[in-house]
């Protein structure tokens, strides 16, 4: 069917959108669109993280127990939050590269991983920094610190295959069936403070009923949890970008666009 | 507030500013290193037309 028919009828729209996703999703009207947005989405995710550490930082009171040591909140639980986001993504980004064999859902997947550990790695860090003066110590075998440590260790290893198998297209397949797997530590590092009796502290802002948090630090802390998402989203079409040009070297827009720029 | 109080930290200045110093390293890195990645592709995949042109 021409695209041409496809714009009256609403079936006929919902074509168009489809043609308009599909082309999309192709690897060089992906790459153009990444390298057009990524600018736009830098410069919100800056402007964000202003906001965020000006509340956090400057116009938050200090906490009542633990005074300014609590200000690493804003960058302990975003962080946090994004390392298992991104593990989601991952898992589901493998998952449909492994049923549908869609490229780009596996270049997602392979640009997230670092993207992955870097935010587990910054919760682990950040959430150390902060035990230290709080609990008295570096580092403790908790439920909740194990399974966040393992979650690391799951983003390590799937970038250990990615770069031990040389085929990108059996190592995407390779990766996806550990990253699904590694899916059940995700309602562990959840529930663990709940499940496990551990030093770490309770939820206290996805709690149902009324968050245990004052308006000045939940503020904040929402400002950076946002600018942490849009952060990702702008450093995963930076390595996207990346990953397509390497998945199509050898077709014939790599080769225009290589030739435009010489 | 002054801003030596500020970066004071009420006492808690290395373990504040560690964890914001290393979550700024960490996520600038995380935008460089991408950056200059798909230059250096760019520039090899060049060299590799280069050498295919003139083998032709």
């Amino acid at each position: 069917m021409s695209r041409a028919h496809a714009s009256t009828a609403a079936p006929g729209r919902l074509l168009a959108l489809w043609h308009a996703m599909h082309r999309l999703a192709a690897p060089r009207h992906f790459y153009h669109f990444a390298g057009r947005v990524a600018p736009w989405l830098g410069g919100v995710t800056l402007t964000l993280f202003a906001a965020g550490l000006y509340g956090g930082l400057v116009l938050a009171p200090p906490d009542y127990q633990q005074g300014e040591s609590y200000r690493i909140i804003f960058v302990h639980v975003p962080s946090a939050w994004m390392s298992m986001f991104v593990y989601v993504v991952l898992a589901a980004a493998g998952a449909i590269g492994l049923i549908w064999r869609v490229k780009l859902a596996e270049s997602v997947a392979r640009a997230s991983a670092p993207l992955g550990a870097s935010f587990t790695f910054l919760a682990l860090a950040s959430g150390s920094l902060w035990g230290k003066p709080m609990w008295g110590a570096w580092w403790v075998w908790d439920a909740r610190l194990t399974s966040e440590l393992i979650l690391l260790f799951l983003y390590l290893g799937y970038m250990a295959l990615q770069s031990a198998i040389p085929d990108r297209r059996t190592a995407a397949r390779a990766g996806a069936v550990l990253a699904v797997v590694g899916v059940v530590n995700l309602p562990i590092i959840h529930y663990s403070v709940e499940w496990w009796n551990t030093l770490h502290q309770g939820a206290t802002i996805t709690k149902f009923d009324k968050p245990s948090i004052h308006l000045s630090m939940l503020i904040p802390l929402l400002i950076m949890a946002l600018a942490f998402q849009l952060y990702y989203l702008w450093a995963l079409l930076l390595r996207l970008r990346c990953e397509l040009l390497v998945q199509e070297r050898r077709t014939n827009w790599v080769g225009e666009l290589v030739e435009s720029r010489s | 507030m002054s801003m030596g109080e500020f970066f004071h930290m009420g006492g808690y200045a290395f373990y504040v500013w560690s964890a914001y110093g290393l979550a700024a390293v960490v996520l600038i890195a995380n935008v460089l290193l991408p950056r200059a990645r798909r230059r250096r592709l760019l520039r090899e995949l060049a060299r590799e037309r280069q050498r295919a042109d003139r083998s032709r």
